[in-house]
């Protein structure tokens, strides 16, 4: 079976702070990091192969700045087999729509794939919306919140989709886009071997010029949004501070207040 | 071109054959926004057994409803219902599409903008007319709700976007509104799925999913141990609420990953939100900073889940909540 995996290289946000003064998030200096949604992504790519055996290969894919070849890198260290980065300066300003239409791309270039993985979002856009719309320009069966791949074989693949309530089975031809969701597993840390092999291992790098979409439908020019205003709201509030060591009865009766207030009880 | 696409529309979600709410905040949305344009707002409705309901969408808001009443759209599929409704959009061209950002409009939603080749933006919290250009404006938070962006689709048609939950409330009913029901027809390819749902497994969980949740009361590391939420679970049921937790919570297994709440588990807007022994990291305030009133407990007096709680309480949680317990049951 052939697997492909999305990714994304995002800015760190673990150990992103607020700053005290303006309330905004410090990104200065902040590292960048391979998504953490998408480690996901990439351990059920390498369960996947160690449960189907020999002639499974895992590919990934992601679309950024040259640099975002470290986290391409970073999935390989978790035992991906090979990478693809899709770096040009006219992906730049890429909405998800434009992002999709260029994984896409890379991805027949790579040869296509049985199984498209990739994690339900990323943390710094947090839209969802670039896995599915690569299944879909792919023609591929989407099944999207995937929470555990039952079975994958002879051309179908059963699936568990974590909704609103609950989870659904569901079973659905192959090839399928999967975009799945942290409880699906544990992320491995990768081992020494695995980082030394990441290293060694060559990334092709292919541009605009290597897939044939036409440069109108590439990155800002083909990009149906259009961002146009950032704001960085203040997220605090000025509540009352109540100190139960003083009366436990005191800061109780507070809360019920609050919850009478707001017609809860 | 655009001048062809008129008319806002909402997607209708059905959750075990019936309408969900979720549905009528949208038309609350679709209402401003379609009396700001001067033109009819529709709600589209999918399913199976469905058309009954109907008057429901006109009574909370829409001009006009739109139903596919098919067998073969009993349960959510992605295929059958983008299909299905790119049908019906190129159909009748509205210059504005929105949708739920729930599991099946976070699904249904991304494939269909693919397909029409349009702009899609996830998650807003926040829609409005820029009535200068006709356009939409869309404001959604990213990077954890630290900024907040304004986007707008200006040369391609629908307009479409996902909004969260919760957002806004639905207009109160009004059982004297009018207005048309026009069953609607898709050629089989469209109405086909190449999915087949085996089961539905529901989860056995206090209260309402998270994000429909009017109260959570969510734990973190200050519960100490998985077993104390069990003071959460009986204080959700007490205030008719769900529970949630905090990524380190849901790290201890203390809790399942569907209660996590933050950056990498729901983005919540529940009208109270408790937070037990939760200190507040960057990644937690993302998913919860929104609701309409935030209480937290928690020891630490400079823990910064205080900078968004209107109620702090400075005080050990597994003392506060059973006398809390017990004055809510006396």
């Amino acid at each position: 079976m052939r697997i492909g995996v999305l990714v994304k290289q995002v800015p760190a946000t673990e150990n992103v702070r607020i700053d005290e003064e303006t309330g905004t998030m410090v990104r200065e200096g902040v590292e960048a990091e391979l998504n953490p949604l998408d480690l996901h992504a990439v351990e059920e790519a390498v369960r996947l192969k160690d449960r189907l055996g020999e002639g499974t290969e895992i590919t990934v894919i992601s679309m950024g700045p040259p640099q975002a070849q470290k986290a391409v890198r970073a999935a390989i260290a978790m035992g991906c087999d090979r990478g693809l980065l899709l770096s040009d300066r006219r992906f730049a300003g890429s909405d998800t729509l434009a992002t999709a239409r260029t994984l896409a791309a890379g991805v027949q270039k790579a040869g296509g794939f049985d199984l498209l993985l990739s994690g339900e979002r990323a943390t710094d856009g947090e839209t969802g919306q670039v896995g599915p719309a690569v299944g879909q320009i792919l023609g591929l069966s989407v099944l999207t919140f995937v929470s555990a791949v039952e079975s994958a074989a002879k051309g179908s693949l059963v699936v568990r989709r974590a909704v609103e309530g609950g989870h659904e089975r569901v079973e659905a031809p192959l090839p399928a886009m999967l975009s799945v969701v942290k409880e699906i597993n544990t992320p491995r840390l990768c081992t020494l071997g695995g980082k030394i092999r990441a290293k060694k291992t060559e990334i092709p790098v292919l541009g605009a010029d290597d897939l044939p979409i036409p440069p109108e439908l590439l990155g800002l020019p083909g990009s149906p949004t259009k961002v146009v205003k950032v704001s960085y709201p203040q997220i605090t509030r000025s509540g009352k501070k109540v100190a139960a060591a003083d009366s436990l009865n005191g800061a109780v009766e507070e809360i019920l207040s609050v919850l009478r207030g707001r017609g809860i009880v | 071109m655009n001048e062809e696409y008129r008319g806002v529309w909402t997607l209708s979600e059905v959750r075990e054959g019936r309408i969900h709410p979720v549905s009528y905040e949208l038309l609350a949305w679709g209402r401003d926004l379609a009396d700001t344009l001067g033109v009819p707002l529709s709600a589209v409705l999918l399913g199976s057994g469905v058309t009954e309901q109907a008057p429901e969408l006109i009574v909370h808001g829409a001009d006009q409803v739109y139903v596919v009443d098919d067998p073969n759209l009993a349960h959510f599929k992605a295929d059958s219902f983008s299909k299905t409704l790119a049908e019906l959009v190129n159909r009748h061209r509205p210059e504005i599409f929105i949708a739920s950002a729930t599991s099946s409009g976070r699904t249904v939603m991304p494939v269909l903008y693919a397909d029409l080749e349009t702009g899609l933006t996830a998650d807003c919290t926040e829609l409005g007319i820029d009535t200068k250009e006709r356009l939409l404006l869309q404001t959604r938070p990213a990077i954890g709700g630290n900024v907040m962006a304004d986007i707008k689709t200006p040369l391609r048609r629908p307009q479409m976007c996902t909004v969260r939950p919760r957002s806004k409330k639905p207009l109160p009913p009004d059982r004297s509104r009018t207005g048309r029901i026009i069953a609607e027809k898709a050629v089989p390819g469209s109405l086909s799925s190449v999915m087949k749902l085996l089961e539905f497994l529901p989860e056995k969980n206090v209260g309402a999913p998270l994000q429909d949740a009017e109260v959570i009361v969510a734990g973190g590391k200050g519960m100490k141990k998985g077993a104390n939420f069990a003071l959460l679970e009986e204080l959700a049921g007490l205030l008719g609420g769900s529970v949630g937790a905090s990524r380190t919570a849901v790290d201890l297994n203390w809790a399942p990953y569907s209660s996590q709440v933050g950056l990498s588990g729901k983005s919540v807007t529940p009208k109270l939100y408790i937070a037990c022994g939760i200190s507040g990291a960057v990644q937690h305030l993302a998913g919860m900073s929104a609701a309409d009133t935030v209480i937290a407990v928690n020891t630490d007096p400079e823990a910064p889940i205080f900078r968004v709680a209107d109620l702090a309480i400075v005080g050990d949680v597994l003392e506060v909540i059973p006398a809390l317990i017990g004055r809510l049951k006396s």
